[in-house]
């Protein structure tokens, strides 16, 4: 009698813990070896480029917020960067430093959301908790300067809803200087603990050919080992006025563009951060932040490409004004939907254990990948 | 012995074996289980940042008892195509394999259930019955992740036995007994005499032994971990890759049954460790009894000991559960049988050849 084997199709999600939102992903098991994996994406999908055509401008703003929910800060920006190059106008200095801080200390929010679940992932709880503690910081910071925690409506085309609270500068300056030590503090508990390094060195390797083909941006393609970072390669509001590092994969414990190296270029990236956070206050110029919004957004005729690069890779806008209220059409680019194309090429050949560290490593927020 | 008292004052074999069966599970499975429970969210909650409970009493001290009120008036959900036997039993079965064991742990020279002469054989052929459980349970609850749970889970405890049954085998090659209670015994009163620290016998053997007892220990620690599935060896049970493993179908008391397998069987091999290396039930400074006087002190200054290494270890092993990552299910395989199996051998032979000298 012969034996037969066949493979198994195991459904993760859309309800499993590990699939950072409502993914669903089809396995399909050769014992526990992945042969193929399916993505299914479109849970969450809300119709936000149909409900641009039938807002006027700054009504966009409040739902690019929820997008990427993690890093609202990062979509306002790259929407209101678009509005602003079709209408021509320059904003003042004071608004494009408080942008950028924003900007910057949403991407550490965001980045300790991505390593904290993926400790998770791997089966470390504890640093989970420390990330969101230091990421509760950052949120208070947010409240007192917009009032809101999550979703913004801060940056608005030609300003800010708000100027800075008086305490903020205080209180960032304080949070920087706490968040150091706790920094060191999960490197040492998290990413130089050897089962860790286990688990995630080696696992999920991406070539930076393949990162290329697949048009993967962000902390994945860094990882991979290409210096490409739009901050500084298509610069945008004022980045180029502050002095910071790209970090990028070297396969420090491992192969370069391994799970690991994705990690570990977003541990360092939340330190570039700080610098970058740490100048703009040293030299934050004085101004008025709602001078230059428009009375009534009315761009002419026309079409842009605005860009920016969001904790998880390059957002982009592109937005095609007709000369009324509402843009005609607002198409975009979410580095989620994108990088996440990458993952049956990455679990191929791995174990069910390596999906959740390598979907981990890709970082994804569903309220992007399905907008 | 507990036994042998009652059925002496009862005069009933019946009545004398169903109170020293009960007793363990009355006395201390069940106290230490809502005690667990507790510690180990405080402990989790202490360690993250937090308070952990907080609203039940105070500090949250009701809280367990809360929960298992809660659990106690859930639906029992069973699912259409559950086999619906094996879903039953799946649970008892598992509990009943960690529960046994307290039969013949010692307690203290006088609390001991049964004091029987294969006494850690017996324990570790009893916890073997979980294994069984854990299988049924995920094979019956016809789900994809369960199943893999459970395999997992099935791999994962035999292949790190081995290790733990080298081990103890060195020290009952040592001491010429599986007894619990006379492996106690032995270590009487101070802490130079635990196996941890080469035995009873104070010659130059004993000083060659050291090393290789704490090798031997912590193989054992090690390799318990892995048998009661604790992080980083949680793999079966992994929540983030299978959801809760083999039993993510199970609700109400069926779920706690295996809950409150777990954290007995937490202790029962939290127990092998202190009774095989750390001297049982003796205290480690002498007794307190001895020096006033007073003879019935000294049970229940054992039985303090007991539980306060049991515990101990326990606290450890949920200190490493709030702190490392979770290992994958092929370096689990081969921590075991590339590292520890072939370390517990040599450990083995050389202090077979160290008794012998």
């Amino acid at each position: 009698m012969s034996v037969r084997t066949e493979e198994m199709v195991l459904n993760m999600g859309p309800q499993h813990p590990s699939t950072h939102g409502v993914l669903r992903l089809e396995l399909t098991l050769d014992g526990e070896i992945i042969t193929k994996v399916v993505p299914h994406i479109g849970y969450l999908h809300r119709c936000f480029e149909k409900h641009c055509e039938v807002m006027s401008y700054p009504q966009v703003i409040p739902y690019t917020d929820r997008m990427d929910y993690l890093a609202a800060m990062g979509n306002e920006l790259g929407y209101v960067i678009g509005v602003e190059k079709l209408l021509r106008i320059q904003v003042p200095e004071r608004v494009e430093y408080i942008r950028v801080i924003m900007a910057e200390l949403q991407r550490i929010a965001s980045h300790l959301v991505a390593i904290g679940t993926y400790g998770a992932d791997i089966g470390a709880f504890t640093p989970f908790l420390y990330c969101f503690r230091d990421r509760e910081r950052i949120l208070n910071l947010f409240e007192i300067t917009c009032g809101a925690r999550l979703l913004y409506n801060y940056i608005w085309v030609g300003g800010l809803s708000h100027d800075l609270h008086p305490d903020f500068v205080r209180l960032t300056k304080e949070f920087i200087k706490e968040f150091k030590p706790n920094l060191r503090e999960l490197n040492n508990l998290l990413t130089y603990n050897k089962i860790f390094i286990d688990r995630t060195a080696n696992v999920g390797i991406l070539p930076l050919e393949t990162a290329i083909n697949f048009g993967v941006t962000g902390p994945m393609l860094r990882a991979s080992g290409l210096k490409w970072d739009l901050r500084k390669d298509d610069t945008y509001s004022v980045y180029n006025k502050f002095d910071f590092d790209i970090p990028i994969g070297e396969g420090k414990m491992g192969t370069v563009g391994d799970s690991w190296d994705r990690y570990y270029v977003r541990v360092l990236e939340m330190e570039e951060s700080l610098k970058i956070i740490e100048q703009a206050i040293e030299t934050l110029p004085d101004g008025d932040v709602t001078s230059a919004i428009p009375k009534k957004i009315k761009p002419p005729v026309g079409h842009v490409y605005s860009r920016v690069e969001n904790p998880r890779g390059e957002l982009g806008y592109f937005i095609i004004s007709d000369g009324s209220t509402s843009p005609f059409r607002v198409k975009v680019r979410a580095p989620s939907f994108v990088n996440l194309q990458i993952m049956d090429e990455l679990c191929r050949g791995h174990l069910v254990a390596d999906v959740i560290a390598i979907l981990g490593s890709v970082d994804i927020v569903l309220g992007e990948v399905d907008r | 012995m507990i036994y042998d008292f009652l059925n002496d004052l009862t005069g009933s074999p019946f009545i004398a074996g169903t109170i020293t069966a009960l007793l363990p599970l009355f006395a201390f499975i069940l106290p230490f289980a809502l005690f667990a429970v507790l510690l180990e969210r405080k402990v989790a909650g202490h360690m993250q940042d937090r308070l952990g409970p907080m609203r039940v009493g105070y500090h949250g001290i009701l809280q367990t008892v809360a929960d298992i009120i809660k659990l106690i008036q859930k639906e029992d959900i069973i699912a259409r195509n559950n086999d619906k036997l094996l879903f039953n039993i799946a649970p008892v079965l598992t509990f009943a394999g960690s529960y046994a064991a307290f039969a013949a742990i010692p307690f203290s020279s006088v609390f001991l259930g049964a004091n029987i002469d294969l006494g850690i054989f017996y324990i570790i052929a009893v916890t073997g019955l979980v294994v069984a459980g854990i299988l049924m349970a995920g094979w019956a609850s016809n789900n994809k992740y369960s199943l893999l749970g459970a395999m997992r889970s099935a791999a994962q405890i035999i292949s790190y036995e081995i290790p733990t049954i080298l081990v103890v085998l060195s020290v009952v090659m040592l001491t010429g007994t599986m007894s619990l209670y006379d492996l106690s015994e032995s270590q009487s009163s101070y802490f130079w005499n635990w196996y941890l620290l080469g035995g009873p016998e104070f010659e130059i053997q004993k000083f060659l032994l050291i090393p290789f007892m704490l090798i031997g220990f912590l193989i054992i620690y090690i390799s318990t971990l892995a048998e009661v599935n604790r992080t980083p060896f949680d793999i079966p049970e992994a929540e983030s890759e299978l959801v809760s493993g083999y039993h993510t179908e199970y609700s109400g008391m069926k779920f706690a049954m295996f809950f409150l397998a777990e954290y007995a069987n937490m202790f029962a091999v939290s127990a092998i460790l202190v009774a095989l290396f750390l001297g049982g039930y003796q205290s480690p400074f002498g007794y307190l009894g001895n020096l006033l006087n007073i003879n019935w002190l000294i049970p229940l200054e054992q039985f303090f000991w007991f539980t306060f290494k049991g515990i101990f270890f326990v606290f450890v092993q949920m200190w490493l559960r709030w702190t490392l990552p979770r290992l994958r299910v092929d370096q689990l395989m081969a921590a075991s049988w590339k590292y520890l199996i072939p370390i517990a051998f040599f450990n083995l032979l050389i202090i077979g050849i160290i008794s012998i000298l």
